[in-house]
């Protein structure tokens, strides 16, 4: 009876909360974070653009003011690392999401088996992801060291010669950070790549081998149309992330030997904080942001995302 | 080694796969359809995840030798087992306060990350309001503006909020680049819940707010460590904003810390692994926690968005 009271009592007292609270309390739930990206990215992002058009440089104060378009015709037309500093980003980005897509692709397909052991294979083969940037580094630069690294063991059974240094040759550094990016980047892809695959429903497959179906079928006709989506997400999200991240190749090869791993991020970090050149390192970075916005863009287009979804 | 192995990776897995077929199903039919997909070679999988496994630990174990190994031996066998490099980084390159610092930087980007993006994402996944694509396009587009290319207007602001060399800069920064992918996740989660379940709590006399603590916020608990865990991993990796926001030596991270030994010029390989192993072993533990939770997490919330 109490109970029959209180839902009688209630509904008027919910319809006043659902009614008149929830106008203001999204905005009010959201405040926090909207504030917080409003001061610290949205207003860092225009302070950029602004920034690309002046002179700006602490060492030489004398000098700043308004520059118009000075620094994007000192990027195109005049520094000459600018254009081998792009095709590197584009090369590293491209070959890195690449194999790590390929790689995490396999790697999920084997993982999503049922066989003896996969709780811990699983935790072990994804363990790399936890470990990022600087800890990756430190982790190669001890495989790569010329005299106590792995190369030392390798020659003693006859693989390559004694002190070689991948990382100061330049005709292998580039493979090298790669190899340290698959790493720990593999495991990425995998992770959201299996995530998805866990959610395919069984009955498909079953469907299909009823059908006579084989296993390739199955996976060019089933599983690879369902992970679709995942795919380009998670691609976009991680050539962004590969373009942007400095984490490693500064540490790793600090953008050497020679300049030959300087991607644009690095080059902006190089101008802007340590160049102490900040007008210049903003238009550098307007360029990097118009590029992965482009680059964004016609990406979702061509894999016309969000087109045909379910 | 492999019994163990074995014994571990078994119990929790094998039931939920091998959900067998409704009782009504005929005999050749089952045997069809496991044959199909789910009885793919033993060595096809084995070989190509044992070879991805060496891939994978070597890295690791070579990290762990160096540290353990003492000074100028070459064996690949780490016996006998020395402290002398844990005590040497600790003690003398300061990773005792390094770590501490990291353990701050990391627990308040957590916190901060977790509870405005509660907030956010429920309101997200609960309310129609006026703004609500935009502020969806805006966390979106976020994803491609790349903290390092910021560095100079944030140390700016920093500069002239007067808080370059306080951790508390690193923590803001760290937790506004998490923000916009904890909020989407966290949405993800909380449409999972269905409404139901809190409207029959504000029937029973619950405010908005007690329905929530009393009834989503124990379903979400998962999604909760698998976003929490995300911020405090990649604010204990990051290397840059502390790089360039902290500049006293005893305000520094432990990325930073190991920056310092990869750059000096005289590289101590031992003290460079034993730094090295400090700063894996929390992110290890962690990983190893959340790692379950972590695959459900990503295709409930992430993927499915």
């Amino acid at each position: 009876m109490a109970q029959a009271a209180a839902v009688a009592r209630q509904p008027r007292a919910g319809r006043r909360r659902t009614g008149a609270e929830p106008r203001r309390l999204p905005y009010l739930l959201i405040a926090p974070a909207g504030l917080l990206m409003l001061g610290f990215i949205a207003y860092p992002v225009l302070s950029v653009f602004y920034y690309s058009l002046q002179h700006y440089n602490v060492t030489k104060p004398w000098k700043n003011g308004y520059a118009g378009f000075d620094n994007f015709t000192r990027a195109f037309t005049e520094d000459p690392l600018f254009w081998s500093t792009l095709a590197f980003s584009a090369k590293w980005v491209v070959v890195e999401v690449t194999l790590q897509l390929a790689l995490g692709l396999v790697l999920a397909l084997l993982v999503n088996q049922t066989f003896v052991g996969r709780g811990i294979a699983r935790a072990l083969v994804f363990s790399p992801w936890a470990v990022s940037g600087v800890l990756t580094t430190t982790i190669w630069m001890l495989l790569y060291n010329p005299s106590t690294g792995l190369s030392r063991y390798l020659a003693d059974v006859g693989i390559g010669a004694y002190g070689t240094s991948v990382l100061s040759d330049t005709g292998t550094v580039f493979w090298a950070a790669v190899l340290a990016e698959l790493w720990r980047g593999v495991p990425f892809f995998a992770i959201l790549i299996l995530a998805d695959l866990q959610s395919i429903p069984k009955d498909l497959y079953e469907a299909a081998s009823v059908d006579g179906a084989n296993r390739m079928r199955q996976f060019l006709h089933i599983t690879l149309p369902h992970l679709k989506d995942a795919i380009i997400l998670s691609t976009l999200l991680r050539a962004v992330w590969e373009f942007n991240n400095v984490d490693l190749l500064y540490t790793l090869t600090g953008g050497g030997p020679a300049g030959v791993t300087t991607t644009l991020p690095l080059m902006i970090a190089n101008t802007g904080i340590e160049g102490h050149d900040f007008g210049y390192a903003s238009a550098l970075t307007t360029v990097a942001f118009v590029i992965l916005l482009f680059c964004s863009i016609l990406y979702l287009r061509l894999s016309k995302f969000g087109g045909d979804r379910r | 080694m492999t019994a163990a192995l074995a014994e571990k990776g078994t119990p929790a897995r094998m039931p939920a796969h091998d959900t067998p077929a409704p009782p009504a199903a005929a005999p050749p039919r089952r045997r069809k359809r496991e044959r199909a997909f789910d009885d793919v070679p033993r060595w096809q999988i084995y070989l190509p995840l044992a070879l991805y496994l060496l891939f994978t630990l070597v890295p690791f174990y070579w990290m762990l030798l160096f540290a353990v190994r003492p000074a100028g031996s070459t064996s690949l066998v780490p016996w006998p087992v020395t402290t002398e490099h844990f005590e040497k980084v600790w003690n003398e390159r300061s990773f005792g306060v390094f770590f501490q610092n990291s353990m701050l930087v990391g627990v308040a980007t957590l916190v901060a990350t977790t509870v405005v993006a509660l907030a956010g994402g429920y309101a997200l996944a609960r309310f129609d309001f006026r703004i609500k694509n935009g502020f969806m396009l805006a966390l979106l587009c976020s994803q491609f503006i790349p903290g390092a290319l910021m560095l100079v207007p944030l140390f700016e602001i920093f500069r002239n909020l007067q808080m370059i060399n306080s951790l508390g800069s690193v923590v803001i920064a760290e937790t506004v680049f998490q923000l916009p992918l904890s909020i989407i996740l966290i949405s993800g989660f909380i449409k999972n819940v269905p409404v139901s379940l809190e409207e029959a709590a504000w029937v029973d006399g619950c405010s908005r707010f007690r329905a929530f603590r009393a009834v989503v916020l124990p379903l979400l608990r998962p999604g909760l460590i698998a976003v929490g865990s995300f911020a405090f991993v990649h604010s204990w990796n990051h290397f840059l904003f502390a790089l360039m926001f902290l500049s006293e030596q005893d305000k520094q991270t432990i990325p930073v810390g190991l920056n310092t030994l990869i750059g000096a010029d005289s590289v101590d390989l031992g003290a460079l692994a034993a730094g090295g192993v400090i700063a894996a072993v929390p992110v290890v533990i962690v990983f190893a926690f959340i790692q379950k939770w972590l695959i459900t997490g990503f295709s409930a919330g992430a993927v499915k968005g």
